[in-house]
């Protein structure tokens, strides 16, 4: 069984307050899966049932087949966890702070150092391995945290915003550092980057009101859009609307959109009724009426469109069943 | 290396990164002096022991030992690593114990430090030094005392100044429960039997029959399972408190 992640009807109550209601997941080896959702949704408080450190009010977690319940110390051994964060010891040099996770962790000897090295390399700590933690930058303690994370090459790698506050080259690097590991080992992420779905995870879920909402891959989450099929053209402004009115009639166009872009040219998205594709219809009509275009592309669909659509909608619902 | 130990050499280590140790050892050893030679007049009582050094250690670690356990975990709460230890595959028992383990050896090496007394002693006269020794023994059970109290208030708050305050007051009460003003508190209206219960938890009751050089059993007791309950307090609270 490579079902690295089991959580069954996971519910947290803090007083009143239902942080998390309901959660099932399963997370295989291979897999990267995305927590999505607003802040507050109950992402952070499932990654911490998950790794052990708050205990469910109702519902299992089983983590490479060890009970995080009943045998907490095994289940703890096969995660690696960044919590949110980052947080480290302060007056620790990240040397001294790897050295100490590596003890924690058992591992010793050449092991240890290699473990330590390894993970070092991977992060790019070298340059700042002696400098007290908290007189890095933000980027830097991120990192620290990341490392520690990996240290022990885990099974199971939970990581609460690992790329939060780390600026657009260091993002990349920890986004193929996550690609590179995937194959190995299952990997859950919590972000509030959509880009970041499409660009590590293989699989992506929205939690809100601490429920899930959706789970699929970012191609379907993506269809869900009511962009996605939608079809855009750049054109010379002199023409754009003539073209918009063209495309406006076509059967199954639902609806046409325009921007201007800069250098007089105006960018126009024809939206298909129900996500039908309509781009051989569209080239058609390039190709009788003879237009110059700049650019065509289909569009994928808007995740930052359906994001909103599916968290606003639960907060209806919940406000719904509350009054 | 067991995980308790990693435990306490990675406090013991924080103890002397930032500039605690080294301002909690120079006013411990201030302060001993001044009580040991002008308050407790060592030289003036023409006595070959150490009482006026050990007498006034109840009073110096009702201040200073809340200092040293303060941070043990409201820091940890406050800056999220309880959640960074409490995930790593260690249980909650060895970080108490390994926590606490750290801030005693911190205080008995502050309480090593205070050798020049015991050689003053010895070069100007004939101390018996097994009582000196019984002094020591005390000296450092009445310390993890206060320790293990005060490991258990920081568990219960992220605030390291509340953590300091209630754990001096709590110590204070432990000092005074065998005077007047506490017990007073409870004779008119509790029965002899609590009145008796409270006195024999004062600290200088027992801190004393140590320092004479009797070290009975009982003493040793009472120090060790009081340690003991409040470490167990310690876990409770940091179960309870751990997700707030």
């Amino acid at each position: 069984m490579d079902n690295l992640i089991s959580v069954k009807g996971l519910h947290k109550h803090f007083g009143n307050l239902v942080a998390v209601d309901g959660i099932d997941l399963e997370v295989q080896k291979g897999e990267v899966l995305g927590f999505l959702g607003p802040n507050g949704a109950g992402k952070s408080t499932t990654m911490k049932m998950i790794t052990g450190f708050l205990a469910p009010t109702a519902g299992s977690v089983d983590v490479c087949q060890h009970d995080v319940a009943n045998d907490p110390i095994a289940a703890k051994t096969c995660i690696g966890y960044l919590p949110e964060g980052a947080p480290a010891y302060g007056e620790m040099t990240p040397a001294s702070f790897l050295n100490f996770v590596a003890d924690v962790r058992g591992l010793v000897g050449r092991g240890k150092a290699d473990a330590i090295g390894k993970a070092v390399e991977k992060i790019n700590l070298e340059s700042v391995m002696h400098q007290p933690i908290e007189t890095l930058s933000k980027g830097f303690k991120r990192r620290v945290g990341l490392a520690q994370a990996i240290l022990h090459d885990p099974q199971v790698l939970i990581l609460d915003e690992p790329t939060d506050g780390l600026d657009p080259n260091q993002k990349h690097e920890v986004r193929t550092l996550i690609k590179e590991m995937a194959p190995e080992k299952a990997i859950v992420i919590s972000t509030h980057i959509l880009e970041e779905v499409d660009a590590v995870c293989s699989r992506a879920v929205i939690i809100a009101k601490g429920r899930l909402l959706f789970s699929g891959t970012p191609a379907e989450f993506a269809a869900h859009s009511h962009y996605h099929n939608a079809v855009t053209i750049s054109v010379a402004s002199d023409i754009a609307a003539s073209i918009e009115k063209t495309l406006a009639v076509l059967p199954d166009v639902f609806n046409v959109e325009s921007t201007v872009l800069d250098g007089g040219l105006i960018r126009v998205t024809a939206i298909p009724k129900d996500n039908k594709p309509i781009v051989g219809d569209i080239q058609n009509c390039i190709r009788q009426h003879d237009w110059k275009i700049d650019e065509l592309f289909v569009e994928p669909g808007r995740l930052d469109e359906v994001f909103r659509t599916m968290t606003t909608e639960a907060r209806s619902i919940g406000e719904e069943t509350r009054t | 290396m067991s995980r308790t130990l990693i435990i306490l050499k990675r406090e013991l280590n924080a103890y002397f990164a930032t500039p605690v140790a080294y301002v909690f050892i120079v006013i411990f050893l201030l302060l001993t002096g001044v009580f040991t030679f002008h308050i407790g007049e060592l030289y003036e009582r023409n006595q070959a022991d150490l009482e006026p050094f050990f007498r006034f250690h109840p009073w110096l670690y009702m201040l200073l030992i809340p200092a040293i356990s303060m941070r043990l975990w409201s820091e940890e709460r406050k800056a999220g690593t309880l959640e960074l230890l409490m995930t790593l595959p260690i249980s909650l028992v060895e970080a108490v114990i390994g926590k606490f383990l750290a801030a005693w050896c911190f205080t008995a090496i502050a309480l090593m430090l205070t050798f020049p007394v015991w050689i003053t002693i010895n070069y100007l006269g004939d101390p018996d030094n097994t009582v000196i020794l019984a002094g020591y023994l005390g000296s450092l059970l009445l310390a993890g005392g206060c320790l293990a109290i005060g490991s258990f208030i920081s568990a219960l708050t992220k605030n390291q100044v509340i953590a300091f305050v209630i754990s001096f007051v709590i110590c204070f009460a432990f000092n005074l429960s065998g005077f007047p003003l506490v017990l007073d508190m409870f004779s008119s209206w509790a029965p002899q039997a609590i009145v008796d219960v409270i006195s024999s938890f004062s600290f200088l009751t027992h801190f004393e029959s140590i320092l004479k050089g009797v070290v009975d059993i009982r003493d040793i007791i009472f120090f060790g399972s009081l340690i003991a309950f409040f470490l167990y307090a310690n876990v409770l609270a940091i179960e309870a408190k751990k997700g707030s």
